[in-house]
């Protein structure tokens, strides 16, 4: 099994997205040309708009993991914690009306400074727009991530920097520096990739085709000139590129610390005095995260949610979104469960393949999806009516997609365990599933919690897969949304964005409590 | 895995519904939805032909294309409703339609329809609709508008990714011909951004983003009627309005061939027509059965309908898009 | 219970491990206490790992009783190692830690039970079957491990540093329970050690190694006296 499964995952990889590739190179397309200029601006830009973002989110990342790590104790800090997690879940289009809300030339801070008398105003549209989106995408996700690397700090690093007298700045530059140098490129690169591959806030906030991304001519290639043999040529330059800044990222990034010690913020020495400084990027970026999400309660609230939760129609869409969403959970961890025992096996015997291998996990992010999905169109039309595989291919997708942050959450306890009990449990013959059982779940359990929460809510969110594979009963809740925006009902819309925020972080909740098990993170 | 299937099998069942004598109709989504015409053309058509009427639900008309062109004659389509009129040539050049006889009835367009494929079943101009408590001037014309004060935004439509933003391209093309790069220049500072789909961009527009979308003549008839408002209006502009038509087509594939006629016959009557006003929030081409909504009357009137012939806007389109990208993104 | 005796013999056993190549030939009687010595660096760790089957030779053959270990893993030799650190699992209470040694799957039966008390009791610890590792001390942790070599019953005790960590007197108390230990269960014991003093204390035997080879093995005494090895004088500081 510990060959099979592994062998099964990565074939299952590579035929995914070949296949896609192969099919797609079936379709010759129509006369369109070849624009080079066009593609090599478009490729520009997309490093351009994804090396800021990257930098930016984990830049402003790092001054908010440090005063969240260093008040371990706030009330509300469990709570804020999760909706750090609701950005990146959130569907896009929800999200972006909601930035456009609390930043927009008509949003709260605009109509704010007006008030106020002042002729200043700040404008959204263009690269600004990109990068407030991209940051409010990916800022919170950064934080998570660096917060672990806070919690792998021993309390003796602690009691040791009380002893010798240093101050906030000397831990810094001492302790905390050195650590977040190491971590941060990796997660500046996982930023990079994602924002690589970013669609609708780019088209939508960047205020003109200036901003035209690899991610937009693919597009465009597939749907408007219907050329799927250039999709696939650019999506491979797009794969290159990304596999290109994926290799910068992993020469650049250490594995994340695994398991917590018992590194608690609250006998650091540094607390006294900082409290002010701690609290305000706090609520600066809680207000950044929440402003958004809170302008989408706002528009949400009020009559048309209550005519949308008394849709039958409605209950239907969440059902299916919802049974899509947990299949999609199952296959993208079973999945990737190969990519990892697959990946720990080669740390043992051929360290050197293990952290390519593991890339292979990676893949999925940087092929779009309806990449994926036109190309399995056209190989599966073959077998008569390709729609008959509707919800499997949008599960299959689905599970491609949220794979990135499944390994990504999972390895660092699973190397973890490795290499702390790996020989011990060898010697004691303890292996298969009862090594599962009794070593590595107990450390497993909690970032498996977070890894399902975020399968189930990215699936909720897509549209991507849906709007190729689906049709007349396929209506999941994003598409309901969209339909009710195409209808003018924008109020039901906005309600149905919220009852789709709303079950995000239910479904995200639900599981990192149940799977995840007791205690915080 | 083993658990994974009987959740697997239960969605795909629900998925099948599984009656004898059903037409499949491959629409777009806003039209097959819950406020669109479809429910209601659903229940009319099939009190009349004792058949079950399969909306599938696709993106927009140009996903229902694509999607045609992959599925190829395995196709599962018999009737495609919703193509847009500028993408008639390229549909036709598939070679997947099949001729339709005469329509059924007398049909009313601003232009004359000979096409023997495709039948419209609505129509529409475009037209820049502007909110009156932003706005007490709006332009007068395409000129004015791209003449006009940059201060004074608009949200647009990207012509790669989306048909209204397809129709400002062609209308601009039809006005300015060989001079539309500078008119796109001129007017690119007062455009805040372009999105995807008129979605998006109306989405920014009811949220006071910009005082101005580009979007349908009919829009504000939708305000009037449904939330007695008359805060969005379209601007009239003198060079004319450039015209959406919307039409469908039986496939030669179709499984239910008669049922398709049936139809195509169907869409031409009042119980079809009747449906398009409010729920389409389009001009119907024939009988609606009833009067149209009074607030029908108080919408702009183009004075003159600009459309390109479908196959110049085909051979056409790729380099206009080109030359608007390159305008756009100076 | 007596367990069967062991005796470990390598044969032109070669290893490279970065660019340092390694060849251990070795014979142990079974029942005998080996103290394995020689600098950082040396290859000690790595000839346990090799019996172990930590690690696989690029040549040659481990055996122990006679029998070809090529091939059989960790779990399957006749083999129970204490390591430096990491020998329990920290979210495990000590009971299981030590079941752990009787069924890698846990499921124990009433005398399976009563089995671990006995030999939690036997390493001189009472009362602490449900605690968790964190609340042992760091002598008390390695009994615990030792209690589990007890019930797993293999032949062969290999010590890689595990008393490193405990002072003097906690040391000597330590040899002195594997001393016990292997009088009673007749195991054959290898044990890696930095400190002279602990060869001196238990070990019947004492091998020094030096840059992948094993140079000499001697009585402990015997072995420290000679005058004739530089490398030793190096390492003893003479």
């Amino acid at each position: 099994m510990t060959r099979t499964w592994p062998f099964l995952s990565a074939l299952l990889l590579l035929l995914a997205v070949g296949g896609a590739f192969y099919g797609l190179s079936l379709e010759a397309g129509g006369d369109a040309e070849w624009n080079e200029a066009y593609y090599w601006r478009a490729a520009r830009f997309t490093v351009l708009q994804a090396g800021l973002s990257a930098l930016l989110a984990t830049g402003l990342a790092i001054p908010v993991a440090r005063a969240l790590a260093r008040r371990g104790d706030f009330m509300g800090r469990d709570l804020l914690l999760r909706l750090f997690a609701l950005p990146l879940v959130l569907p896009t289009l929800a999200a972006v009306l909601g930035i456009v809300s609390v930043f927009g030339a008509n949003g709260w801070i605009n109509r704010a400074l007006d008030a106020a008398g002042m002729g200043a105003r700040v404008p959204l549209y263009g690269l600004t727009g990109i990068l407030v989106a991209h940051v409010f995408f990916n800022m919170p996700l950064a934080v998570r991530l660096l917060l672990k690397v806070w919690s792998a700090v021993p309390g003796e690093t602690w009691r040791l920097s009380a002893q010798l007298g240093m101050d906030g700045n000397a831990i810094f530059r001492r302790i905390e520096w050195p650590l977040v140098r190491r971590h941060a490129p990796g997660v500046a690169g996982l930023v990079f990739l994602l924002c690589a591959t970013s669609f609708t806030p780019v088209l939508a906030l960047g205020g003109g085709p200036a901003a035209t991304t690899l991610e937009v001519a693919i597009y465009q290639s597939l749907r408007f000139d219907f050329a799927p043999d250039r999709a696939a040529v650019l999506a491979v330059l797009q794969l290159v590129l990304c596999i290109a800044a994926l290799m910068a990222w992993q020469a650049l990034a250490r594995p994340m610390p695994a398991a917590p010690t018992s590194g608690r913020g609250d006998i650091r020495p540094d607390r006294a005095g900082t409290a002010w400084r701690d609290g305000a990027w706090i609520a600066l970026a809680a207000m950044f995260v929440a402003a958004p999400l809170l302008s989408l309660l706002l528009d949400g609230v009020g009559p048309a949610l209550l005519r949308v939760l008394g849709e039958a129609a409605m209950w239907r869409a969440m059902a299916l979104s919802t049974a899509i969403a947990a299949m999609t959970a199952l296959l993208s961890l079973a999945i990737s469960a190969g990519l990892l025992l697959g990946t720990r096996h080669l740390r043992r015997t051929a360290p050197r393949a293990a952290m390519p291998f593991l890339s292979l996990g990676l893949v999925a992010l940087v092929v779009p999806p309806f990449v994926l999905g036109t190309g399995w169109f056209i190989l599966l039309r073959g077998t008569g009516d390709p729609l008959r595989f509707g919800i499997a291919v949008i599960v299959a997708i689905n599970a491609l997609m949220t794979l990135p942050y499944v390994v990504r959450a999972l390895d660092p306890a699973l190397a973890g365990t490795e290499e702390r009990y790996g020989r011990l449990s060898a010697s004691l013959g303890v292996d298969g599933w009862h090594r599962f059982r009794l070593v590595d779940w107990p450390a497993l359990r909690h970032p498996l919690g977070l890894a399902l929460g975020l399968c189930l809510a990215l699936s909720l969110g897509d549209l991507g897969a849906v709007a190729l594979f689906g049709g007349g009963d396929t209506a999941t809740l994003p598409l309901m949304l969209y339909q009710r925006m195409g209808s003018y009902r924008i109020d039901e819309a906005a309600a149905l964005a919220l009852v789709l925020a709303a079950l995000c972080l239910g479904l995200f909740t639900l599981s990192e409590k149940i799977v995840g098990g007791p205690g915080d993170n | 895995m083993k658990r994974f299937f009987p959740l697997f099998a239960l969605a795909l069942l629900a998925a099948l519904p599984a009656r004898a004598e059903t037409l499949t109709v491959y629409a777009y989504s806003s039209f097959v939805g819950k406020y669109g015409p479809g429910p209601a053309i659903k229940t009319a058509f099939e009190a009349e032909c004792a058949c079950t009427l399969d909306w599938v639900a696709l993106d927009d008309g140009v996903a229902i294309l694509n999607r045609l062109k992959l599925e190829g004659a395995g196709s599962r389509a018999d009737i495609a409703l919703g193509l847009d009129m500028n993408l008639v040539a390229e549909a036709r050049q598939g070679g997947m339609f099949a001729k339709h006889g005469k329509p059924a009835a007398k049909l009313s367009l601003p232009v004359e329809w000979t096409d023997d494929t495709f039948l419209p079943f609505d129509y529409g101009h475009f037209a820049v609709v502007y909110d009156t408590q932003k706005m007490s001037a709006p332009p007068k014309s395409l000129k004015e508008l791209v003449d006009g004060d940059p201060a004074q935004k608009i949200v647009i439509q990207d012509p790669r990714t989306s048909t209204p933003g397809l129709g400002l391209m062609l209308w601009v093309k039809a006005v300015y011909g060989k001079d539309a790069p500078a008119a796109w220049a001129k007017l690119k500072p007062r455009v805040l951004t372009v999105t995807k789909g008129w979605s998006e961009a109306y989405g920014l527009f009811t949220k006071g983003e910009a005082p101005m979308v580009f979007s349908y003549a009919l829009s504000p008839a939708y305000h009037m009627e449904m939330e007695k408002s008359t805060r969005y209006q379209a601007a009239s502009f003198s060079e004319g309005h450039y015209l959406q038509v919307e039409v469908a087509g039986k496939l030669k594939s179709a499984k239910q061939d008669a049922l398709a006629d049936k139809f195509m016959a169907f869409m031409l009557t009042p119980g079809f027509q009747g449906k398009i006003p409010t729920g389409n929030w389009m001009y119907p081409v024939s009988d609606p059965g009833a009067a149209l909504p009074a607030s029908f009357d108080k919408l702009v009137k183009p004075a003159k309908t600009l459309l390109l012939p479908p196959e110049q806007v085909a051979a056409n389109r790729r380099a206009w898009t080109d030359e608007w990208l390159a305008a756009m993104s100076k | 219970m007596t367990i069967e005796r062991a005796g470990i013999a390598l044969e032109a056993v070669t290893f490279r491990f970065a660019d340092m190549a390694m060849r251990f030939d070795l014979e142990v009687a079974s029942g005998a206490w080996l103290a394995v010595t020689g600098p950082s660096g040396a290859g000690k760790s790595t000839l346990l790992n090799l019996i172990a089957g930590f690690e696989t030779p690029l040549s040659g053959r481990v055996t122990i009783d006679g029998r070809d270990m090529t091939g059989v893993p960790p779990a399957k030799r006749p083999v129970t190692t204490l390591f430096q650190e990491h020998n329990l699992f920290a979210h495990l209470s000590v009971a299981d830690n030590v079941g752990l040694g009787i069924d890698p799957r846990l499921k124990l039966d009433n005398a399976q039970r009563a089995q671990v008390g006995a030999a939690l009791a036997q390493v001189g610890l009472r009362d602490v079957e449900k605690r968790l590792p964190a609340q042992l001390s760091g002598g008390e942790r390695q009994r615990v491990a030792l209690a589990r070599s007890l019930v797993r019953a293999r032949p062969v005790l290999l010590l890689d540093e595990p008393f490193a960590a405990l002072g003097p007197a906690q040391r000597r108390e330590m040899l002195a329970l594997v001393g016990q230990l292997r009088a009673e269960r007749g195991f054959t014991v290898l044990m890696v050690t930095h400190q002279v003093d602990d060869a001196l204390h238990g070990p019947d035997l004492a091998a020094f190694v030096n840059d992948g080879r094993i140079i000499a093995v001697d009585a402990p005494a015997a072995l420290f006296a000679r005058r004739d090895l530089p490398e030793l004088g190096d390492y003893i500081g003479r």
